[in-house]
């Protein structure tokens, strides 16, 4: 064996100490970028939208500025468009929905978590589901035909007899107004409610459960001291996605709102949400300035609900994730 | 906290908690009650009104002049059979590989983006991205067109099917993919030829969901599809579709359009329906075998 003169021992030092290069195939190189350019398409499409609505809009907000979420008028004869009749209209309606399907929905997911028998909360819980699968225009079709003549000569008269002294229930019964899209959106909610809320309670330990029926607690106290009471941040949080999804929906409500931008403290009045205005008008938009006032009002929508669902995954995704730490922690 | 909170319960008298037991219990089963009997309701009434009037001619004709008995809804099927077909060309491969990269490559900065974006994607209002369709697509050209309708439903359906291929591929264990990348497939392969391809079966169920999603959806055709009473002469053009003829029925003042607009609705519920429950089955069937 021979010794390795100095400029050899450098020389080879030099080569084991070269991190072999990691070779990437070139498959590899393309795919991970059209992979990463595909998926970064959905940020740039959430940014197209925000911009080519802004540009449609760009009309309405040189007229209104920030006059236009203030304006109590949307008049398209005279071309004066004030948001404030349909924001009001968005938001008595989706309150309504929350108000009927908020405690059902809770309810329906206590029932099927923690009540009943397996082989009918799988039926029942399959049904809940099925809500969410019919498409909203049958929605529609429904409450025009049936729902709304309910309202118009059961419920609405009945409402009026007896709590006719507040304002909320005066006025004729027309069957198409605020309460029937209140009803839709109630019906039309009720399983994005549940089924997350299920998901909450699912994220409690059963111990804690346990617990409490070890201590001689009742099934219902069971449930309002173990279930309910850990879980307020994520039910909350539910209740919003369903405020998210009721402030968007349109078909439904544009069939049974009655269509008519006024501000009104009844129930039974007709109404227009901001959805259900840009389904009416824009076939009979001719100026200019109402198709920018509609798609401005669709900008406006689009930011709310933006908002509102941020805020609500936030609080649903920190409920199930902490779900069980935190309430073991109790 | 919670200790006092339990004594408060032990000190009340035991019949009295067990009545509001009772009460509350059957409160509950009371909501799940009145949860669906919407949609035995919505069921009942579209198969009374729908079912007779559910003939051939439906399937086969186009619709006949205002007065007219008669007619069916022919166009608006091929219709709605087009615009599905537009939409997935755009949302399966957009979705699937959205998907791909959250679950294979989503690490870091870009993929909490593109999560976050996708998540706003799927609960924006479906009129939102008509909207936005009719801005970018509809005033550029000029005129309603199919392929803008393609294009709105092909969007809608992008964040449903990126979710569910994501949580999918999510389940597909690590080692199976170092087995293939221990053979020296490069990684691109082992990504689409094993991971994807082993889970396309529950992936397929993901997209049939969200194409009838997509096939019951109105409000984002309203004002870039449009309707068309006659059949399409291009994907330039105007074409009919079964949500919106319904609704365009549904609102109209004639007894005969109501009735169509019944048998429509009895259709898409059916189709809706079948796609549903077919993916159960299919899901629960592909879990056992799994298992």
């Amino acid at each position: 064996m021979r010794t390795l003169s100095a400029g050899e021992f450098t020389e080879m030092s030099a080569t084991l100490r070269v991190k072999p290069k990691r070779e990437i195939h070139p498959g590899d190189f393309i795919f991970s970028w059209a992979l990463k350019i595909l998926a970064f398409g959905m940020v740039a499409l959430l940014a197209l939208i925000v911009i080519f609505l802004a540009k449609g809009a760009l009309p309405a907000i040189h007229k209104f500025g920030f006059s236009f979420l203030r304006g109590t008028d949307w008049d398209p004869v005279r071309e004066s468009f004030g948001a404030l009749p349909v924001i009001f209209g968005t938001v008595f309606s989706s309150f309504i929905a929350i108000l009927l399907a908020a405690p059902l929905s809770v309810g329906v997911a206590l029932f099927l978590n923690e009540l009943a028998p397996n082989r009918i909360a799988r039926i029942v819980g399959f049904l809940v589901e099925m809500l969410a699968a019919i498409p909203s225009v049958v929605y529609g079709l429904w409450g025009i035909f049936v729902l709304a003549p309910l309202l118009r000569v059961y419920v609405e008269p009945a409402l009026g007899k007896t709590l006719g002294f507040l304002p909320l229930f005066r006025g004729a019964p027309y069957g198409l107004g605020m309460l029937a899209a209140g009803v839709i959106l109630a019906i039309m909610i009720i399983p994005t409610i549940a089924s997350i809320s299920r998901e909450i309670f699912r994220a409690i330990p059963r111990v804690q459960r346990e617990a409490a029926l070890g201590l001689g607690a009742t099934r219902w106290e069971m449930m309002k001291l173990a279930v309910l009471k850990s879980s307020k941040t994520g039910i909350f949080g539910a209740v919003t996605l369903g405020l998210g999804r009721a402030l968007g929906e349109t078909m439904a409500v544009t069939m049974l709102i009655g269509n008519r931008a006024e501000i009104s403290a009844s129930l039974f009045a007709p109404g227009q949400t901001m959805a259900s205005v840009i389904a009416n008008e824009y076939s009979e938009a001719t100026g200019d300035v109402h198709l920018a006032s509609l798609i401005l009002v669709g900008l406006s929508l689009f930011g709310v609900t933006f908002v509102i669902n941020s805020l609500a995954r936030l609080m649903v995704m920190r409920s199930v994730k902490r779900g069980g730490s935190q309430s073991r922690a109790r | 906290m919670m200790q006092r909170r339990f004594s408060d319960y032990i000190f009340r008298s035991y019949t009295k908690r067990r009545i509001v037991n009772r009460v509350m219990c059957g409160l509950l089963g009371v909501a799940a009650l009145l949860a669906i009997l919407p949609l035995i309701n919505v069921f009942g009434y579209v198969f009374m009104q729908g079912w007779p009037e559910l003939r051939p001619s439906f399937f086969l004709e186009i619709p006949k002049p205002v007065g007219e008995l008669g007619g069916g809804m022919a166009n608006a099927l091929f219709g709605t059979g087009i615009l599905i077909l537009l939409g997935s060309l755009i949302g399966i491969p957009w979705g699937i590989a959205t998907g791909m990269y959250l679950s294979e490559y989503g690490r870091g900065k870009l993929a909490t983006c593109v999560r976050f974006s996708v998540d706003i994607l799927a609960s924006t209002p479906s009129i939102i991205i008509g909207l936005f369709v009719y801005a970018f697509i509809v005033m550029p050209m000029g005129h309603f067109s199919a392929l803008a309708g393609g294009v709105a439903l092909g969007l809608l359906m992008i964040p449903t099917i990126a979710r569910s291929t994501e949580e999918l591929l999510k389940l597909v264990p690590t080692h199976i993919r170092e087995a293939g990348l221990a053979l020296g497939l490069p990684r691109w392969k082992v990504t689409l030829r094993i991971v994807l391809m082993g889970s396309m079966k529950a992936i397929a169920t993901g997209i049939m969901l969200a194409v009838a999603r997509a096939a019951g959806e109105t409000a984002p055709l309203l004002f870039t599809a449009f309707g068309n009473r006659f059949w399409a002469r291009g994907l330039d053009q105007p074409i009919a579709s079964l949500p919106v003829q319904i609704y365009t029925y549904a609102i109209s003042p004639y007894d005969e359009w109501h009735r169509q607009a019944w048998t429509g609705a009895l259709v898409l519920i059916l189709f809706v329906f079948v796609v549903n429950m077919v993916t159960r089955v299919a899901l629960r069937t592909s879990v056992r075998s799994a298992e």
